[in-house]
């Protein structure tokens, strides 16, 4: 029975996994980092958080719905690779329109399936998120791990330029664009806030949120200085998830210390970081990160406890916070890591999790709205 | 919230006996909420009638009522222990609605006691299907279009507007009793009354069918905070249209996208909140439109259920434990995970492998039953297998049944050979047990998945699956016949596609033993993973395992000294929770000795494969390549197989010959007591009585024997499990009917032949042996006759009519015989007295079905004793001694699932086909007895009417058991012979009709429910038709009746105490004088 053509991971530390192509063959080289989630790979490989990252899905049975034209959060697949445990040429779901396997053909990303995923998860686990490369060439390993040794890491790498659009767009997108569009439907509906958001790679999912909820919105770039951005007349101003290390995001910081008490600010994912180091705060790597949709998180003003969705490698340190200022809302319950704080005098508020989800649960659209109350 | 501290005694209420459709998963979440609740530190007191249950063990609970789960009882409990707080979440169906009783009767008020864990508008909300559907409607979920009906008339209105077909779901019951689906108004007029009969509230939902429809369940949890989380999903591989409980059903879900899977969550969510589960567990039920993914509500229960247990074992997550805590005030974040010990019980496990769970049925014990599945549950136990895919894992599951499959493959199945295509259609369509093998079947033909999914409307990705796998079978079997032969490359795979070893010889000529040497020369054995509840990203610390065929093994053996205990695998009728209940102890004796306990089964229902039982435990198939593999890698210094019922001792003496080292008995002396030459040669030599028998590989040996032996004889084929095809036959002609028409005898597989004794006193000896010296357990006495399984029929302990001299010689033959046998554990013995002479029927030398029973009465734990003796401790070491001088007596009946198939013999037979049992415990015979009949869940009244009809022999017999029931008040009416019979004997007797005697006939008073107790013997042959058509009246009717005539003796004596006080209820720990 025919199999398809052999294939390697092999990551920076010499650990190897043999298994069969996926998608594409050839090369790619990203950070290795697991995701817990159980569905959703079709929103997780078009997130732009994971661009550069190459993805291993930790439940093994992948395809299995296939792909279809709405549950995506990019125009294209961000991931630089996938890693699966068994592939499904098997589509079953009414909305799919093609396999998962022709969507990463379609967009040239190389994949690997047939290996023992739990193994490279505990891998990972002990070892930390590393460098890693797919590839179905026949070289020897040494040479592999040579070349992976001369590729560019994602530390101290301002990756965000390289997804961040580079022009400013307005949302919803045309149907032509986007077929999840809410254009249509909401021809003629009244949107009351104009949100200036910085695209630091952001999913649509927040967008499409945010406009479900009466929001007109502005996409910029994210190196926009922040006297453009005001030039727009915002009500408020959204900072967005996006891929790697918030460090080198500097313009982007310097741009949120000038809006800060101009605007009412929110921040998701990238944007937290962004804005925790606008605040002076510090941001730091995770071993090997919060990559999943089940991580619990605790609203502390009311002691309720959300299941989240979480995709990153970097966290602020919550000591390096400004303690008079801040106040932190929300804490990882797994680890104590920082998941939300709020000025304590200016209108800006940020979480480190997903509350858009996609994939994930839906527990903390209120934030959202939360946002929409501090434009009011 | 930290824990309550204004309550300190709660009540849990358990579920009773087993039934089709609530087994023994309520003992594993009755156990575990009993555990988490005493380590909180509150008293509880815990009612059952279920003796075989761990959760009645007296350790378990601070007080334990072994009594009838009805008000009366109860009441009586309350008023005595005067509980703070009920809890009746975890004890299924029947704990939830006595819950519900109490409080409508305003005993819960009257006692101060507050229910937890569910309140009740929750579990009227839930329950009743009226409220629920409007609830729905009200946060704006989809329902399917229909209604709630208490008449006939009602529900024709109801029909006019709806059309068909129809589904017919009663309020407040189990298992899907009452229900169907029901297609033309002839159908619906029989399935509302039936409904309407079996719904204690006589309420019952009427809704357009989604036939076809996916259906998926969801586990969730909620706390009082408004904490929610999902703990597992559910897929059904079957379709909407069979009861849950009888699909093949997958976790996590397969087939939706992260928007849909959300969807479901989202209204989980909503209707959690609406219904108000405020602490606790609970399951919601949805259906999915396949062509537009479409959502309606099915149903919700507001309990831990079936499915939780299964999602439970699935993912890691103890939902029973973590219910029992948060209904004693606790929230979820406040509770740790077991498995990671480090982060919290407020999160939704993640999994990294596929569970697939497949039931299992007992249809050959009712045969003239229709074996089509439908919307009420008829299986009676289930297999659970876990595997890295969907492939691996099915095929994992299929072997874990023990019904002779091995894996995805219907090879060899004669049934099939005749089966015509549009027969296989038919039967796919609607669903038989041995679908999955249809659908095989279908495959070898050609039939292809999409054919089959027109036919079936099994979802696309599990049908392709099953058609991977089957491609893949025709690949091995053409390159097992090129000359490279099965390369590693292919074997490899096959084992990643969950071919069994057993499978892959059928395919490629060789023997089983063959292809694991072959496997084993390639390097290919199994790994096995932890489960973990996150997926690894977490370290875990359960010692709870799988087996896959992928790179990494996490199970690393200890260097302490190990034993494994093999488990009883999948419930079915004579292999069930008692068998389960021994492997416990075992496991608890092995950890009170300092020796690391290993369990291996594959039934997720269990107490056994609750990953806080053993030390380590292997979620796995019990079949040779398996249990070998765990063998070969754990190398334990020992491996019981005397607990685990049938399924182990199959493999004793493979396992023996590969070189494993057996605990206690040793495998050949089982074998020596199975087999009936080497049997009888024995009995001969120790020159203890047995009736005379012979074995016979064919109709013309059979003859012979008779002719030797003599009628009636009892027959059998040779080593089955709980009197399967066991049978009484009078004459030749029976004999040669039952030769050719019931089994298949031949040289591989004789037929037992036995003499049979008529109206002899039976009974029951359970004795423990170290080798050297014998004691005894128990001894019951068996109300009915010899010639009804000991299985099926009641039994007292201590015996009511033994003389001395008899109990010594009961106690020397056992002796000798477990002596000869060289018996080092338990031993259990049956024995039938007549006219002075005591004969040996049948040995067992493990642990047998009454090993609980005998147990919980004497309280002495007699499975943990058995390890002792097994580890090389002797009785005097021990210390135990026999106490024949019990001061009360105990009366074990079984439960009977003749409300599931209409087409059931309701009199009591060799063959056993009780699902169940039950216990009643007083100082008193006739209230033992009545609260053994009572807490079968029929009732009896002080006084009513009886209806008796027995065949003419019993009829001496009978006169003064009808003169009693005269005395005590009781109406008689009975058809005209006995009617007749009575009347010249100067009772006061009412005649009534026979069946084809007209209007209003027996049945017609039986529907009427103007008959509360039913006393009938069997008739013969010609009355067959109407006796079914009786029975099935009285079981619709829920009225109490009796076949046997010393059955009748025995409630007699119950309802003359009955009548004169009330009956005292007394926990076990009073009992024990403890």
């Amino acid at each position: 029975m025919n199999q398809p053509a052999k294939a390697r991971l092999v990551l920076s530390d010499g650990k190897v996994f043999e298994g069969r192509s996926l998608g594409k063959t050839g090369s790619t080289v990203g950070e290795v980092v697991f995701n817990t989630a159980m569905t959703g790979y079709q929103e997780i490989l078009t997130d732009p958080s994971y661009y550069f990252q190459i993805v291993t899905m930790t439940y093994p049975q992948i395809g299995n719905y296939g792909v279809n034209p709405t549950d995506f959060e990019s125009r294209k697949i961000y991931a630089s690779g996938f890693v699966i445990r068994e592939y499904s040429p098997v589509v079953s779901n009414w909305q799919a329109d093609r396999s998962l396997d022709e969507y990463l053909k379609h967009y040239g990303i190389v994949g690997i399936s047939e290996i023992d995923t739990r193994a490279l998860t505990r891998h990972l686990r002990d070892h930390g998120a590393q460098m890693g490369m797919i590839t179905t060439e026949d070289a020897p390993v040494e040479a592999l791990l040579a070349r992976l040794q001369d590729s560019p890491k994602l530390v101290g790498r301002n990756i965000v330029q390289e997804v961040s659009s580079a022009e400013a767009f307005d949302w919803p997108l045309e149907p032509a664009q986007d077929d999840n569009t809410d254009a249509d439907k909401d021809a003629g509906k009244e949107l009351p806030y104009r949100v200036a958001v910085y695209d630091f790679g952001i999913k649509f999912s927040i967008l499409r949120i945010l406009h479900g909820l009466g929001c007109r919105l502005r996409v910029f770039p994210a190196h926009t200085p922040a006297e453009e951005v005001l030039a727009w007349k915002p009500d408020g101003i959204f900072l967005s998830n996006g891929p790697g290390d918030p460090e080198p995001v500097e313009k982007a910081v310097a741009a949120v210390r000038q809006l800060l008490g101009k605007k009412p600010i929110f921040g998701i994912c990238l944007g937290i970081q962004i804005l925790g180091l606008a605040l002076g705060g510090k941001t730091s790597k995770l071993k090997f990160g919060h990559h999943g949709a089940n991580h619990p998180v605790k609203h502390l003003p009311t002691g309720k406890v959300e299941i989240t969705s979480q995709n990153h490698g970097f966290v602020v340190d919550i000591d390096s916070l400004p303690k008079d200022d801040i106040k932190i809302t929300h804490i990882n319950l797994n680890d104590g890591t920082l998941e939300g704080f709020k000025h304590k005098s200016l209108r800006a508020f940020a979480v480190q999790y997903h509350p858009e989800s996609a994939p994930g649960p839906h527990d903390s659209h209120y934030l959202f709205k939360q946002f929409i109350e501090d434009m009011k | 919230m930290p824990k309550r501290n204004d309550i300190q005694k709660i009540l849990v209420i358990g579920s009773g006996p087993i039934v089709i459709g609530q087994a023994c998963e309520f003992d594993y979440s009755g156990t575990q909420a009993c555990n988490a609740l005493r380590e909180e530190g509150y008293t509880v007191i815990l009612i059952n009638s279920n003796p075989a249950t761990i959760m009645t063990d007296p350790e378990f609970s601070d007080r334990t009522y072994i009594e009838p789960l009805n008000v009366e009882a109860v009441e009586k409990i309350i008023e005595r222990e005067r509980p703070d707080a009920l809890l009746p979440t975890l004890g299924g169906q029947t704990s939830l609605n006595l819950a519900v009783d109490l409080s409508k009767k305003g005993i819960l008020e009257k006692y101060k006691v507050e229910l937890i864990g569910a309140k009740l508008d929750t579990i009227e909300v839930a329950e009743d299907r009226e409220l629920f559907r409007n609830a729905m409607k009200e946060i704006g979920m989809n329902v399917p279009e229909g209604g709630c009906v208490h008449t006939l008339e009602e529900a024709e209105v109801l029909q006019e507007r709806i059309g068909f077909p129809l589904i017919i779901r009663p309020a407040f019951t189990l298992g899907g009793i009452g229900g169907s689906v029901v297609y033309n108004r002839e159908e619906y007029a029989q399935a509302i009354q039936w409904g309407l009969s079996a719904s204690p509230v006589t309420e019952v939902l009427v809704e357009q069918s989604v036939l076809g429809w996916k259906e998926y369940e969801l586990e969730i949890m909620r706390d009082g905070a408004d904490n929610f989380v999902i703990v597992c999903s559910i897929e059904n591989l079957d379709p909407m249209g069979i009861h849950t409980g009888d699909s093949v059903t997958v976790a996590p879900a397969q087939t939706l996208t992260d928007t849909e899977y959300q969807a479901l969550r989202d209204a989980a969510k909503k209707i959690t909140t609406r219904v108000g589960v405020e602490t606790g567990g609970a399951n919601i039920q949805f259906a999915v439109n396949p062509e537009n993914g479409e959502m309606v509500v099915i149903e919700m229960n507001p309990r831990v259920s079936r499915s939780s247990a299964l999602a439970s074992k699935a993912t890691g997550f103890p939902i029973a434990k973590i219910a029992a805590k948060l209904a004693a005030g606790y929230r979820l974040d406040e509770i740790t995970n077991d498995i990671t010990r480090q982060t919290p019980a407020c999160f939704e496990p993640t999994i990294d492998y596929v569970v697939v769970k497949i039931p299992r049925w007992d249809f050959e014990k009712f045969p003239g039953n229709d074996r089509r599945l439908t919307s009420q549950m008829k299986s009676v136990g289930e297999a659970m297998g876990i595997g890295r895919t969907f492939k691996e894992a099915l095929g994992k599951t299929l072997r874990s049944l023990e019904n002779g499959w091995s894996g995805f493959h219907a090879n060899g199945m004669a049934d099939y050979q005749e089966l015509t295509r549009e027969q296989l259609t038919d039967d796919l369509r609607f669903g038989t047990p041995d679908r999955l093998l249809k659908l095989w079947k279908a495959f070898s033909i050609g039939m292809t998945p999409e054919e089959l999914f027109d036919i079936t409307k099994i979802d696309m990705w599990f049908l392709q699956n099953l058609h991977q796998i089957y491609e893949f079978e025709v690949h091995i079997r053409d390159a097992s016949k090129t000359p490279e032969g099965l390369t590693r490359d292919t074997l490899l795979r096959a084992k990643k596609l969950g071919f069994s070893d057993k499978h892959l010889g059928i395919l490629t000529g060789r023997s089983e033993l063959e292809v694991r040497k072959l496997r084993k020369s390639f390097g290919i054995v199994p790994s096995y993973k932890i489960v973990d509840t996150c997926a690894a990203e977490f370290e875990s610390f359960t010692p709870y395992f799988y087996s896959t065929y992928d790179e990494e093994n996490e199970s690393i053996p200890s260097d302490k000294k190990k034993v494994i205990i093999l488990g009883g695998g999948p419930n079915r009728i004579g292999q069930g929770i008692e068998f389960d209940y021994c492997c416990v102890h075992g496991i608890l004796a092995l950890k009170s000795l300092g020796i690391e306990a290993i369990m291996i089964n594959c039934n997720p229902e269990t107490v056994s494969t609750d990953y806080d039982t053993a030390d380590k435990l292997y979620f796995e198939p019990l079949t040779y390549e398996d249990v070998l593999n765990i063998i070969e890698l754990e190398k334990p210094e020992g491996i019981i197989i005397q607990f685990g019922g049938q399924p182990p001792l199959k493999l004793a003496i493979p396992l023996e010959q590969s070189g494993v080292p057996v605990w206690g008995t040793s495998p050949d002396s089982i074998d020596l007591a199975e087999d009936r030459d080497r049997f009888g040669a024995l009995l001969n030599s120790l020159g203890i009585p047995a009736p005379q028998f012979g074995t016979a590989r064919s109709i013309e040996e059979a003859m012979k024997v008779s002719e030797r032996i003599g009628y009636p004889l009892m027959v059998r084929p040779s080593y089955v499990l709980g009197g399967r095809a066991m049978e009484i036959v009078y004459d030749q002609s029976g004999l040669k009917q039952y030769m050719t028409s019931a089994v298949t005898a031949s040289e591989d597989h004789p037929v037992l032949l036995d003499r049979f004794l008529e109206n002899a006193f039976e009974f029951d000896v359970d004795a423990i042996c170290d080798g050297e010296n014998t004691e005894i357990c128990g001894i019951m006495q068996h109300i009915e006759e010899a010639g009804v399984h000991s299985g099926d029929s009641m039994a007292v302990m201590p015996p009511y009519l033994l003389s001395m001299s008899q109990q010594e010689d009961l106690k020397e033959y056992t002796r000798q015989l477990a002596k000869a046998l060289n018996v080092k554990g338990l031993i259990n013995i049956q024995y039938a007295i007549i006219f002075d002479t005591i004969y040996v029927l049948e040995v067992n030398p493990r642990a047998s079905r009454t090993v609980p029973f005998v147990s919980k009465v004497t309280g002495t734990p007699f499975a943990k004793l058995a390890v002792e003796v097994m580890s090389g401790k002797s009785l005097a070491e021990i210390g135990y001694k026999f106490n024949d001088r019990l001061p009360y007596t105990a009366v074990k009946e079984s439960v009977f699932p003749f409300d599931r198939f209409e087409k059931a013999d309701i009199f009591l037979r060799p063959e056993m086909r009780s699902t169940g049992e039950v216990m009643g415990i007083s100082n008193n015979f006739g209230a033992s007895v009545f609260k053994a009949f009572q807490a079968t869940n029929v009732s009896i009244p002080k006084k009513g009417t009886v209806f008796i009809s027995v065949n003419e022999g019993d009829r001496r017999r009978m006169l003064p058991i009808a003169q009693e029931f005269d005395k005590l008040g009781w109406k008689i009416i009975a058809t005209q012979g006995n009617a007749e019979f009575m009347k010249s004997r100067g009772l006061p007797v009412t005649p009534v009709l026979k069946i084809s005697e007209g209007r209003p006939n027996i049945v017609d008073h039986i529907k009427n429910k103007e008959i509360d107790l039913i006393i009938k013997t069997p008739l013969g042959q010609r009355s067959r038709t109407d006796e079914y058509t009786i029975g099935w009246a009285a079981i619709k009717s829920r009225v109490a009746f009796i076949t046997t005539l010393s059955a009748a003796e025995a409630i007699l004596r119950g309802l003359r105490t009955y009548g004169r006080k009330p009956f005292e209820y007394r926990c076990l720990q009073e009992y024990y004088g403890k």
